[in-house]
């Protein structure tokens, strides 16, 4: 279970910025968070509201340029991976924090052996021989479910199913026992039955190896089955963050709300026509100055033309640590229980 | 909604599509991909049709040779009275206009270096004589019918969104009247918040205009919301037909149920319940099983289901499924014939 004394990762006021030809995109404008022992956070938000960048700036991943990260922390027990060198990094991608993309079929590597690609970080990171390293292997490949493991060690990547590519690359993200993994749309392109085993065994592998987890997702079915915490991005900014139960049960961000009543349900009444969000995602050229939202929002009035919201707790905790929301509309503590029902 | 007394307006019979496969130096024909290997169904007009099912299973390819994209191996499609399948070219062009598709991937459907106008008229030039004018006036017509602002009219492809170049592709599908449109996973390639919006004009467009929809999809919930009776496809078969309400409210073919089984529902206290975890992958559809296309993966399992490929049935009122399970609720005779057949098989 989560222990509040110790973060595993501890991220403070990340920004990244790319710069084009275009122009400057803000992807990620002052993001926060930390991350328990054993959690699982999930992260949730529109295609382009910065998951994948977020996330691929804490571990050094992206290209720069056109990639710059202006400012931030990201503690990792206390070394700041912002700070340290490309090869320090190196290390701590092999050994301490695992990754699984995508996509699997760009990140694992055609002309190498799956046996290959999961003995490297293993032999590099952990020092073990090849007889070492070789055993371990077939163990990780049988620990995420590939039967016949040892016979399959000599086969490429083009030789599995996607199920089982996924498999693998969530193998090879075990391999050297992160103390964090982070896994973006680790299940997207899987069937909804594949995609059961797998959340199955992270489930499972979560319980044996006590591994912090974030999973990034635009699936709030997923998240619900399996998240302890989440949070919420659009436009490069976390807009809303709380325990898995009270953003189901209590939306606050007017983007929450409005996503949650998109999605048509599978048992309940059947709706006769779809809730929807009207026009598009922002393209963030400047850092944000105003809601990111606002021109999409039911809500909105003249303060969030001219202010960018801040994080506020609806329950007087520390943030990060309760339910907490960037909107002007969502009135802070005092008033909470009695607005906006 | 729809009037079940007159004829479907698809009727789809014993339809089959393999996919040749050539190995060796010497090109030799040494298999068949099965994609789709024996489905009948009916769709009434006015009726939205579901049809899901894993990837790969041959949904797309069930669309598309019912439009005659692919030219089918085997069995009939029968569109308003005319067996699609064996159609002359010609009389295949001047059916055309009955019939659409929308695609997947809007973007890659519409040509990069075509204006939204140009694309939208590309089937009124084909198909019918009417001159500039009246083509962008119908142009016009269309964007207005699905929500495309008429100043759009001479943009490209990418400066629109996901969302409105889906609608680009629903208004190009609608330009000639058509009465029946396969629509492909429509959605499968938007945003979440973008998803309602193009579900509802097509629900919209239905009521308007009587279409009648083949609705591709793997979002289970979705197809709950659109169509009125779902049919669950696995490994080139159809497993379960089943009228909307009744599948969800209770899969009778076991691939059905762990399907259902597998969806998160986006509520913590249902997605935490207990659920059926199939083992093991899908086997591929050049190498089928010999008995129930399921069974390698099927928790229920038993003997006969490893010898023999059920076939789809009438079960329930409206309700037709492709188990073993089943077989006795479909009156003894059926019963002792499959035990014949057993036994035969056995002697041989
Ligand atoms: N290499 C790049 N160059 C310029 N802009 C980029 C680059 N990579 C990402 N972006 C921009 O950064 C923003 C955030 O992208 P990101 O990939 O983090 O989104 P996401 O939330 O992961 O979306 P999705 O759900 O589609 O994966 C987007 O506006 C994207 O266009
Ligand atoms: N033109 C083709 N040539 C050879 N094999 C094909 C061809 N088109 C499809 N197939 C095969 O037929 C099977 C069914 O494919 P199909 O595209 O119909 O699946 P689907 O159910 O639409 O899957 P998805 O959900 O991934 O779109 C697959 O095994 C596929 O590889
Ligand atoms: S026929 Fe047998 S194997 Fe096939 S689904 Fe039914 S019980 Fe399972
Ligand atoms: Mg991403
Ligand atoms: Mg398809």
């Amino acid at each position: 279970m989560p222990d509040r004394a110790a973060p595993v990762l501890d991220v403070k006021g990340l920004k990244t910025v790319f710069r084009t030809r275009g122009g400057e995109i803000h992807a990620v404008n002052d993001v926060s968070f930390h991350l328990e022992r054993g959690e699982l956070l999930g992260v949730v938000g529109e295609s382009g509201s910065g998951k994948s960048v977020t996330m691929m700036s804490l571990i050094g991943l992206l290209p720069s340029p056109p990639a710059e990260i202006r400012s931030g922390s990201v503690m990792l027990g206390d070394l700041d991976l912002l700070k340290i060198t490309p090869e320090q990094l190196r290390n701590v991608r092999g050994d301490k924090v695992g990754f699984i993309f995508q996509d699997p079929m760009t990140s694992l590597n055609p002309v190498f052996n799956i046996g290959f690609q999961i003995a490297e970080p293993l032999r590099r990171h952990m020092g073990m021989n090849k007889a070492q390293a070789k055993a371990r292997a077939v163990e990780l490949l049988e620990l995420v479910g590939i039967p016949d493991a040892a016979k399959r060690l000599g086969d490429y990547p083009h030789q599995f199913s996607g199920g089982m590519r996924q498999r693998v690359m969530i193998a090879i993200a075990l391999a050297c026992d992160p103390d964090v993994l982070i896994a973006d749309e680790p299940t997207t392109a899987l069937d909804v039955t594949i995609q059961a085993q797998i959340l199955e065994l992270v489930k499972e592998l979560r319980v044996k190896l006590g591994m912090a987890i974030i999973w990034i997702t635009h699936d709030l079915g997923v998240i619900a089955a399996i998240a302890d915490r989440v949070m919420v991005m659009y436009g490069g900014q976390i807009v809303e963050q709380a325990p898995v139960k009270d953003l189901f049960a209590n939306p606050q961000h007017p983007y929450t709300r409005a996503l949650l009543k998109t999605i048509p349900s599978l048992t309940g009444v059947r709706e006769k026509r779809l809730q929807v969000i009207e026009g598009q995602p922002p393209i963030m050229t400047t850092a944000p100055s105003a809601c990111a939202f606002r021109a999409r929002c039911t809500h909105a009035f003249d303060r969030c033309e001219v202010e960018n919201p801040k994080r506020h707790g609806i329950d007087r905790l520390p943030l990060g640590q309760g339910h907490d929301v960037a909107c002007h509309w969502v009135a802070a503590p005092v008033s909470a229980e009695t607005a906006h029902v | 909604m729809f009037d079940a007394a007159t004829a479907p307006l698809v009727q789809v019979d014993g339809l089959k599509m393999y996919f040749p496969i050539y190995s060796g130096i010497l090109r030799r024909h040494t298999g068949n991909v099965k994609a789709v290997d024996g489905v009948s169904f009916d769709i009434q007009a006015g009726e939205t049709l579901g049809l899901v099912g894993e990837s790969g299973c041959g949904k797309s390819t069930v669309g598309r040779a019912l439009l005659r994209l692919y030219e089918p191996t085997a069995g009939a499609v029968v569109i308003e009275g005319e067996d699609i399948a064996k159609l002359t070219p010609e009389a295949l062009r001047r059916k055309r206009p009955t019939m659409q598709m929308v695609f997947q991937d809007p973007q890659a459907s519409l040509n990069p270096r075509m204006t939204l106008a140009d694309i939208i008229s590309e089937p009124l030039i084909e198909h019918t004589n009417w001159n500039a004018d009246r083509r962008l006036e119908r142009v016009y017509e269309l964007m207005d019918a699905v929500g495309l602002n008429r100043r759009f009219a001479n943009r490209f492809p990418h400066e629109f969104s996901g969302g409105q170049r889906q609608r680009i592709g629903i208004a190009r599908a609608l330009a000639l009247n058509p009465k029946f449109i396969v629509c492909d996973e429509p959605i499968a390639a938007l945003d979440v918040s973008i998803q309602a919006q193009v579900v509802n004009l097509l629900e919209d467009l239905q009521e308007k205009l009587g279409l009648t929809y083949l609705f591709i999809s793997h979002d289970l919930s979705m197809v709950r919301h659109i169509a009125d009776r779902v049919a669950v496809m696995y490994l080139g078969r159809i497993a379960e037909l089943s009228p909307r309400d009744a599948l969800f409210a209770k899969p009778l073919h076991p691939y059905a149920e762990a399907l259902l089984s597998a969806v998160n529902e986006p509520d913590p206290s249902l997605a935490r319940r207990p659920r059926i975890i199939l083992k093991g992958d899908v086997p591929s559809p050049a190498r089928p099983p010999k008995g129930c296309n399921f069974s390698t993966r099927c928790p229920k399992a038993f003997a006969r289901c490893h010898e023999e490929k059920p076939e789809l049935q009438e079960v329930e009122p409206g309700r037709h499924v492709a188990c073993f399970l089943y077989a006795s609720q479909t009156g003894s005779t059926g019963t002792l014939e499959a035990k014949e057949h057993i036994q035969q098989g056995e002697y041989k």
